[in-house]
């Protein structure tokens, strides 16, 4: 593995190496910043503070049950793009892609809209079942999934299209069912994409901001995850919005770099 | 030539200033005499509330002196103070609370110019009965209101003391924009905001004044920044919204008189 990224480095063209290592730095720098600014003495006394923990704990659950929420919608979804054979699809994928690039703040409205109380859908909801989603962690989760499943389905999608379809006509002429098929053959030979745009899709989830407090609104305990309290906290006390960047900075790193050594690059 | 109109300007300015002693009225709140001296931008950093009244006044300050451009940045105040201490080019800071003026190191000598009152926002047809400041501690209700750590937020808490009940809100929201969208859209019942706000979304919501809103009275401070990359542009901005032209785009918003 290192032989080779070697090898590779060195024939780079030096013309990129500037940019690159700009960009690098471009990158990196605002990270060190916050890793420069914190409050180190009073950093214990901040970090286990009541709020913090709840926070990042609700945090934590809503990220992990958003991305169970994509998992179960996602990976069919991106099955029926790459392989369905869909009429327009395209059109389809293009609407997939949408809540990447739309500010969060707008899919937050979009959700009010069909899910809020007086919404298209929420109101049946609230009249028919008595269930309303904004301003509970129901709320949050629905909002982090609607803006983090692009990442999944994006992933899955492309690693279906990868994989060789071959597999699975030859378990098909063995008389394996199509269930049978997607989840003893499909589901195997794409896993490492499935993995990779889990923990996008989870990391995502962990970040969402706007979506959240437009959708779900911002309840200590209830709906106040870390991305709100960091904002929250900037309007009285900059020093605690920075430890609570720094604790959201650290999960998220940890997080991607370990899954991603363990699970892609064993396998690719 | 420049030189000149400078002067002349310069001594009708000065002039001015001599016959306004003892009287309230600013030096140029009669626009033309300081009109030939002004040119450039004028960057005013102002409190997201008073998005709509200073949008229209830079419009009518902008008619009153050709050549002079008004440029805003509109957010909330604590932001903008943030912003004006890194060194953004600023003119002018209007801030909705006298503490994030005086977070701002370098500002000249703030006025207040206008104040905001609390008032409880319900959807039209008010579908849930709230009746008043009592129900928001009630349980049942759907209720927003600001987070302690925005202007609005600390004006509620004052409020909620005064009247002696403990809020139950379903959400603490980050600004008072978001608080009266949750009302517009129904989403619920109450939430206290600023009376300028009920007034600007009124073929959305309806407003309940009551009392105790007398307790939480906001300032709106107003200042020219020492560091002005247009000290003149900016002084002429501020007396123009001290004026009686801009006291009466102000208080047809909803704003009380300081």
């Amino acid at each position: 593995m290192s032989r080779r990224s070697r090898s590779t480095s060195g024939r780079l063209p030096l013309v990129l190496l500037l940019p690159a290592l700009l960009g690098l730095a471009f990158l990196l720098v605002p990270l060190v910043g916050l890793l420069i600014k914190a409050p180190w003495s009073t950093l214990p006394g901040r970090l286990f503070s009541a709020d913090v923990w709840q926070a990042l704990r609700l945090s934590l659950v809503c990220a992990t049950a958003a991305t169970v929420l994509c998992l179960l919608l996602g990976v069919p979804l991106a099955w029926l793009l790459a392989r369905g054979g869909l009429p327009g699809r395209s059109v389809i994928r293009a609407f997939v892609t949408v809540p990447l690039v739309l500010p969060p703040v707008v899919g937050g409205v979009a959700l009010l809209l069909v899910l809020g109380r007086r919404g298209l859908v929420g109101q049946h909801l609230d009249t028919w079942f008595g269930i309303s989603l904004p301003f509970t962690t129901a709320g949050v989760i629905v909002a982090e999934a609607f803006v983090a499943m692009p990442f999944l389905v994006i992933s899955v999608e492309g690693a279906l299209r990868a994989a060789d379809p071959r597999y699975e006509e030859a378990a098909a002429t063995l008389g394996a069912g199509r269930w049978l098929t997607f989840r003893r053959v499909t589901l195997p030979s794409i896993a490492p994409g499935v993995v990779a745009g889990t923990v996008l899709c989870w990391a995502r989830a962990l970040g969402e901001f706007g979506a959240t407090i437009t959708f779900a609104g911002n309840f200590p305990g209830r709906t106040t995850t870390m991305p709100l309290a960091v904002y929250l906290a900037l309007e009285t006390d900059p020093d605690v919005a920075v430890v609570l960047s720094l604790v959201l900075l650290l999960v998220s790193v940890v997080v991607l770099a370990s899954l991603r050594e363990r699970w892609i690059g064993g396998l690719r | 030539m420049f030189r000149r109109t400078a002067f002349a300007a310069l001594a009708a300015v000065a002039a001015l200033a001599l016959a306004g002693c003892g009287d309230d009225t600013p030096a140029a709140s009669s626009p033309s005499n300081s009109t030939s001296a002004l040119s450039g931008t004028v960057n005013v950093f102002a409190a997201a509330s008073l998005t709509g009244t200073f949008t229209q006044l830079g419009k009518d300050f902008e008619a009153a002196h050709s050549g002079v451009k008004v440029t805003f940045n509109f957010a909330g105040s604590s932001a903008l103070a943030q912003q004006i201490n890194s060194g953004a080019p600023a003119d002018v800071f209007a801030s909705a609370a006298p503490k994030n003026m005086d977070d701002v190191t370098d500002k000249g000598t703030p006025t207040n110019f206008v104040k905001n009152t609390l008032e409880i926002a319900v959807p039209k047809g008010n579908p849930g009965k709230i009746t008043g400041i009592k129900d928001f501690a009630d349980k049942d209700k759907k209720i927003a209101i600001c987070a302690a750590q925005v202007p609005c937020g600390a004006a509620a808490a004052k409020v909620f003391t005064a009247v002696g009940i403990t809020p139950q809100p379903d959400s603490l929201e980050q600004d008072v924009k978001a608080a009266l969208t949750k009302v517009s859209l129904g989403e619920v019942d109450a939430a206290l905001v600023y009376k300028t706000d009920v007034l600007s979304a009124k073929d959305k919501v309806e407003g309940i004044e009551f009392p105790e809103s007398s307790k939480a009275v906001n300032e709106y401070p107003i200042a020219t920044l020492t560091k002005a990359p247009n000290p003149d542009g900016a002084k002429a901005f501020v007396d123009y919204v001290l004026s009686d032209k801009g006291k009466a785009v102000l208080t047809a918003a909803g704003f009380d008189a300081p």
